[in-house]
């Protein structure tokens, strides 16, 4: 049967295009990769290559033409034996994949596969499927008589990930300094000596090359826990964090993904100037494939590693520098485990609620026990997990107070603040008596002089003025 | 300006040249009649398909980017041939070529061209994105360079479990260049990973040649400083790149740590299918065309010794076309995924 060669598009916005020249004429043999043609698209002049083995029997188009549609029959090929009268009704048009097929439609910067789905513009919404909530277990039971211990977060990290490395042998630990080291700020203690320098590995200072090594380790099944020093270092590894990591089980359509953990302290420490104090939570919680945790007790800080290192996904691991010297009680079991996603409430209270996380939990508690003092009784949610964030926990607190502030130390712009304000501006508009406050760090790169940091960081009295407010006191 | 002798990839005029391995010890692997046969296949496999897929491309059937790896075939083709199970493969977005040799079904790459559910990647990943579990290929990524960590990390967990498998990580001469390839090369060498590092040089990153982007055109020596050897390969000689596989392999699997393969290869066509690739002469483009194509080499080659006639070699031509025939009205018949597959796959 007679091939009908088409006009094609040959970039990802072109409709139409300007035959300018043939380079093959009627009678001619072509084969495979032969050019043919030459086209003006909408940006260039490109040729036009067989893919079919023939004799060109007619060219349908001239030479010259304008406005050539895509997908129009511009020529017509012989197999053997065929002759060109045969062939000399071509169809009008190339038949369409279907009735969305985008080199007809209207072509902007957006691509075809975007034009396709925007089409029916009130049709596709309807189709869009809502979005998939998890169901998240709550805390495990502490039995009663349970030992508690008072262990700093640091002690905590390590135990983590030591109990989890005796667990499987997948699990492994990498970055700067982690293993002889003992950990730049000896999160790692201990574990070299335990596990060895196969499963504790010290790196070179190569934060985006070892970030890829860890992705792909994990992409076979491994387990690594990577460590950056800082989570200010990795930013020179975000690429791999969240094209590599993040994507990879939504681009191979579940095949495979990333179960890795990337820890490291996040946010200002003392008095280390603007590149090393920043809070990354805001950041991270923005992509979807991530999960993002950031623990203020040393109880969240283990339980919560625990459960990061055994989730098949990737989640990054914010710590604190200045948390991780404080001491908390923390059970003494077996296996103690926290989920992922679940908000903690850290205080009960009925007159207003704050809502923190990480070190903003600082603030909080003690601006809620001045504020007890002043007959202010109030509810403080850790949200442990920035991403998935567990709002219901939080709409459940502002529906019973009517009043929130939400406290952090990240910049004010596009803040974990920001977001639980909007949507529970969307949820909970009803329930709200007062407009919600964010209490964050200020909005520029943090000062070195110490009264300067003390001013960018939130504190207190913010704080405490910032209930008072909602509560119309 | 004329093309630099040190990027020909004609390997007869000059791998006499003094003070450079132009090719693996000037040897090529030694083919009998069944690994030219596999070979020509193969590499007929990738044209053809490509080839379908421009024009599929042109009929509005694809979207958005599409590189094809057309004149580049004898690469991955070669390096395939010297692999045993269980080796990984990973690359950039250049990919088809390498998805298809690693035993990737051509209806689910074809499918996931056309973004349909039946597509490698359920019609989510696109050109640049595809994975098999099954065949050990880990992508597929669009950030250039990226895949260069990877695939050290995919050689780190095979050092970490004690196998001998090696990976393989394709990268361009485009890519290499970016930071991350020698932060890879660095660990590689100093935790002795079995890890191929296999430059595609084609000469251009896109439009800018490899004169106008890299200080030093030779690539195999970019590991010189931390002792990774390294050898340019005739990249268009699909027996050139088996017997520089084979050596590189032996390397890594005996524990040596990496090695750096350059091909020294040519794309035909634009680096996507939006480019006119304005910036090479027709003359150039039709020289490798007509002088060094691969499977014309291994075409005359077999017809040369008799290993099979005119007849059968346009037997196993009708077989390649009727496979991607298949796989292109399978990849236009495919329905698009399921709404419901928006929010699939993004957490597990």
């Amino acid at each position: 049967m007679p091939i009908e060669i088409l006009m094609p598009a040959l970039s990802p916005t072109m409709e139409e295009g300007t035959l300018s020249k043939w380079l093959k004429n009627e009678g001619d043999k072509v084969v495979s990769g032969d050019v043919i043609a030459e086209i003006e698209t909408d940006k260039a002049t490109m040729e036009v290559e067989a893919v079919d083995e023939g004799v060109i029997g007619k060219l349908l188009i001239a030479a010259g033409t304008e406005g050539v549609k895509v997908n129009s029959a511009i020529a017509i090929l012989l197999q053997d034996g065929e002759s060109a009268d045969a062939a000399a009704e071509p169809k009008a048009a190339a038949p369409k994949a279907d009735a969305e097929t985008p080199a007809a439609a209207s072509g902007d910067a957006g691509g075809k596969a975007r034009e396709s789905s925007d089409e029916p513009t009130a049709k596709a919404d309807s189709k869009v499927p809502a979005a998939p909530r998890a169901d998240i277990p709550s805390d495990p039971d502490i039995p009663a008589g349970t030992e508690m211990v008072s262990t700093t977060v640091r002690e905590a990290l390590r135990d983590a990930m030591a109990e989890e490395m005796r667990r499987s042998e997948d699990v492994f630990v990498m970055g700067e300094e982690v293993a002889e080291y003992q950990g730049a700020y000896k999160i790692t203690q201990g574990l070299l000596q335990e596990f060895g320098p196969r499963r504790v590995v010290d790196t070179p200072i190569t934060e985006h090359g070892f970030a890829g090594v860890g992705v792909g380790a994990a992409m076979t099944g491994l387990r690594p826990i990577v460590e950056f020093m800082t989570f200010n270092f990795a930013m020179q590894a975000i690429d791999h964090i969240i094209n590599s990591a993040a994507k990879t089980l939504y681009m191979s359509g579940g095949q495979m993904g990333a179960p890795i953990v990337f820890r490291g302290p996040s946010g200002a420490a003392a008095r280390v100037g603007a590149q090393h104090s920043q809070c990354y939570a805001a950041w991270y919680s923005h992509i979807p494939g991530l999960k993002v945790v950031m623990p203020y007790t040393a109880a969240d800080a283990k339980g919560l590693l625990k459960a990061a290192i055994r989730d098949p996904n990737p989640v990054i691991f914010l710590e604190n520098e200045i948390l991780y010297g404080q001491s908390f009680d923390v059970p003494k079991m077996d296996d103690f485990v926290l989920p992922i996603g679940k908000a903690r409430v850290h205080r009960v209270g009925k007159d207003a609620t704050i809502v923190s996380f990480g070190i903003g939990m600082t603030y909080a508690v003690k601006a809620a026990a001045l504020l007890e003092k002043e007959g202010i009784d109030v509810e403080i949610i850790d949200l442990r997990t920035i991403r998935p964030m567990d709002l219901p926990t939080v709409l459940e607190s502002v529906k019973k107070t009517g009043r929130l502030v939400t406290v952090e130390e990240g910049y004010p712009q596009s803040s974990v603040g920001t977001e639980i304000a909007a949507r529970v501006m969307q949820q909970a508009f009803d329930y709200l008596d007062a407009p919600i406050l964010t209490i964050a760090g200020k909005d520029v790169p943090m000062p070195y002089a110490a009264n300067l940091e003390k001013l960018a960081l939130p504190n207190v009295g913010d704080v405490v003025q910032a209930v008072k407010t909602v509560c119309y006191k | 300006m004329a093309p630099r002798k040190s990027a020909s990839v004609s390997s007869r005029k000059t791998a006499a040249k003094p003070a450079k391995k132009d090719f693996v010890n000037g040897t090529v692997a030694d083919f009998d009649r069944d690994a030219d046969l596999k070979a020509y296949r193969e590499m007929l496999l990738i044209r053809r398909f490509e080839e379908k897929a421009g024009q599929l491309y042109g009929m509005g059937f694809i979207g958005g980017f599409c590189h094809l790896y057309i004149g580049q075939e004898a690469v991955v083709v070669g390096m395939q041939m010297a692999l045993k199970e269980g080796d990984q493969v990973i690359t950039a977005y250049r990919d088809h070529g390498h998805m298809l040799a690693c035993g990737m079904s051509a209806r689910g790459v074809m499918a996931e061209l056309t973004g349909r559910r039946s597509g490698l990647s359920r019609g989510k990943g696109g050109s640049m994105h595809m994975f098999s579990k099954e065949k050990n290929f880990y992508g597929g990524h669009g950030i250039v360079g990226a895949q260069v960590s990877l695939g050290t990390g995919l050689a780190f967990a095979n050092r970490y479990r004690g196998n001998d498998n090696v990976s393989l990580a394709y990268f361009g001469d485009g890519a290499a260049n970016q930071g991350q390839v020698y932060e890879s090369f660095n660990m590689a060498a100093l935790w002795k990973l079995p890890v191929i590092y296999i430059v595609e040089n084609n000469r251009y990153a896109m439009g800018t040649s490899v004169s106008r982007a890299s200080a030093g055109h030779d690539f195999s020596q970019r590991g010189v400083a931390l002792g990774i050897p390294g050898f340019q390969v005739d990249g268009m000689d699909v027996r050139a790149v088996k017997a520089a596989g084979d050596e590189a392999v032996a390397h890594c699997r005996a524990g040596n740590g990496p090695m750096i393969l350059e091909m020294q290869t040519y794309r035909y066509r634009g680096h996507s299918m939006s480019d006119p690739a304005k910036y090479r002469s027709k003359d150039e483009v039709q020289k490798m065309r007509s002088e060094h194509d691969p499977i014309e080499q291994v075409k005359a080659r077999i017809l040369e010794n008799g290993w099979a006639s005119e007849d059968e070699l346009k037997a196993i031509d009708k077989d390649v076309r009727d496979i991607v025939a298949d796989s292109a009205d399978f990849a236009q018949s495919d329905p698009e995924p399921d709404v419901s597959e928006l929010y699939t796959d993004i957490l597990l």
